[in-house]
């Protein structure tokens, strides 16, 4: 949606341009225009945004036909209603709907590319070689851990297993699929415990959940990762005790999630770390487009990952 | 047959248990006595020494000091043990390891790999300090000191000059001198990336290098002193040397 209102911004501004005859007056065109182009883009996408379940039941084709029907026909309610008179030198009403028509071919033209960029194929190709993958390092160490337990705790080595099986039964399933946020949280938990049997004290993990809203959808082991690199590069150097935070919760219409862990700047040599957050960083785009982020930063001698995605509770079809 | 003294370095409690148990699993045909534990490459260095084992079964991933550098350390001591690394998976280490001739465990350890390495360690014994400097592939980032009979771990980002005397070398940090027992091209090779060559027998941080002062020649000619940060002794610069170090200098 961001990418329409800033592609008709621009097309807009590439008119003004090309049909002023100096820099000064594109520029007034530009705005003047604006008061006429930005509700009318505004309204066109409430209108489109509120029937979109009903333009998703067309083929293709037809949609676009509707599209185009709809928005020229608000373009005339709204010449209709913007005072012409204001403006002598403002196109005539045909004028007015065939630009219109024009600017919404191009965009769905340009969506139609977008689409094929990402194409299933493509994009399912992409998603496997982005899907998470935990480290080796993690699953030997893990195992190692546990053959340690067998003789001397055989209840929690019984537990560490199905801790296991449960995080690989994520792994391997279909990345494409979104989960709800309760179930990334117990995986997280999950995971948690399998660090704390290797690394005992020196591992110490803040959960701040509450507000956390569990059914919230989002890739499968999106928040992982996070966890991982946490522990992997704010635990695993240090020789003292470490801690962890995990923070996850609802502001309005999007999910924060926010993990912080000790710094050590000579240990971020270790190569991943930034392949990990690119990684999620594009698996997030694949899902959201523009509308999720990551940001990283060092705050107070601690390594901060912030995750912003859209909170969204039902499947609904992508953009 | 005597109980074979080996010394456990690792830093996850659990998989320190499980060496203790597999080694006392084989202890029906390889007698052994854990003889010390640590939990991270200092803590290693530190009770080695004291508690004299003859093979030291060390993790590669600790955290502080990895093992690789750990073993190196160790190689220096007077009764240098032999060192078996363990690792879950590293497979940079393991081919150097392999290249290098170095002995190494993949965790889970299995009890018979583990005997069959302790059987090894006994026979060839001391780990050499060459073969491990060439699978660590680079540089340290401590040096070790002999001092009153233990290491004294000195950081490289503490050093600001090597300097070579008749039969030792001398590493000069802000507070004091310390002996080290290696050789000053040896040193060059392995840090020429922080220090650099000002004379023959001298070797400076290019990060301490503060700027330089001429010095009263008699001979006329100007000769060149590097002026320090930190300590208040001038270095005097080659003739051969001035124009690499005035350089290298200029470039850091």
């Amino acid at each position: 949606m961001a990418r329409v209102l800033i592609g008709v911004n621009v097309l807009a501004l590439a008119a003004a341009v090309y049909a002023a005859p100096a820099w000064a007056q594109a520029l007034a065109d530009f705005v003047g225009g604006a008061a006429f182009l930005e509700p009318l883009l505004l309204a066109s996408l409430v209108l489109l945004y509120a029937l979109a379940p009903l333009l998703a039941r067309l083929s293709y084709w037809w949609g676009c036909a509707a599209v185009l029907a709809l928005v020229s026909l608000l373009a005339s309610v709204a010449y209709a209603v913007w005072p012409a008179s204001v403006d002598p030198g403002a196109p005539g009403l045909a004028r007015t709907v065939m630009l219109t028509a024009i600017v919404v071919t191009l965009v769905l033209g340009y969506l139609r590319l977008l689409v094929k960029a990402h194409s299933p194929a493509l994009a399912e190709a992409r998603l496997q070689a982005l899907q998470a993958r935990i480290r080796p390092h993690f699953l030997f160490n893990s195992l190692n851990a546990v053959l340690a337990l067998i003789r001397r705790d055989p209840k929690r080595a019984e537990r560490t297993l199905e801790d296991l099986a449960d995080l690989f039964r994520t792994l391997m399933s279909d990345g494409r699929k979104f989960v709800r946020l309760a179930d990334e949280i117990s995986l997280l938990e999950r995971y948690a415990s399998i660090e704390q049997l290797r690394l005992g004290e020196r591992l110490r993990v803040v959960w701040e959940l509450d507000a956390a809203p569990p059914d919230a959808l989002l890739p499968p082991l999106l928040l992982q990762p996070l966890l991982e690199n946490a522990i992997y590069h704010g635990i695993e150097p240090g020789t003292g005790a470490g801690e962890v935070l995990v923070r996850i919760e609802r502001r309005g219409g999007r999910v924060l999630a926010r993990v912080e862990n000790p710094y050590f700047p000579e240990h971020q040599h270790r190569a991943g770390n930034r392949m990990a957050l690119a990684n999620i960083g594009e698996r997030l785009q694949l899902f959201f487009d523009a509308e999720a982020r990551v940001e990283t930063g060092v705050e107070g001698g601690r390594f901060v990952v912030q995750v912003e995605l859209p909170y969204r509770s039902r499947e609904t079809g992508r953009e | 047959m005597s109980e074979l003294a080996v010394f456990i370095a690792d830093d996850e409690a659990p998989a320190r248990d499980r060496l203790r148990e597999l080694l006392q699993d084989i202890a029906g045909e390889l007698p052994s006595r854990v003889v010390g534990e640590a939990a991270n490459g200092f803590e290693a260095i530190e009770r080695v020494r004291d508690a004299g084992p003859q093979v030291v079964l060390l993790d590669i991933q600790m955290p502080g000091m990895g093992g690789l550098e750990v073993a190196r350390h160790l190689a220096g001591l007077p009764q240098a043990p032999a060192v078996v690394f363990v690792t879950a998976h590293d497979r940079h280490a393991v081919e150097a390891f392999e290249l290098n001739a170095l002995d190494y465990l993949l965790k889970p350890v299995r009890a018979e790999r583990l005997a069959a390495a302790l059987r090894k360690a006994i026979s060839t014994g001391a780990t050499a300090a060459a073969p491990l400097a060439r699978a660590a592939g680079q540089a340290r980032e401590y040096l070790s000191a002999a001092e009153r009979n233990r290491i004294q771990l000195v950081p490289l980002r503490d050093v600001i000059y090597f300097k070579a005397e008749l039969k030792y070398v001398t590493l000069r940090t802000r507070e004091r001198e310390h002996l080290i027992e290696e050789s000053l091209v040896a040193l060059e090779r392995e840090f020429s990336d922080k220090f650099v060559r000002i004379h023959r027998n001298c070797l400076v941080a290019k990060a301490a290098i503060r700027g330089f002062e001429r010095a009263a020649d008699e001979e006329d000619e100007p000769r060149w002193l590097v002026v320090l940060d930190g300590i208040e002794e001038r270095l005097p610069v080659s003739r051969r040397q001035w124009p690499t170090v005035r350089d290298q200098a200029a470039e850091k």
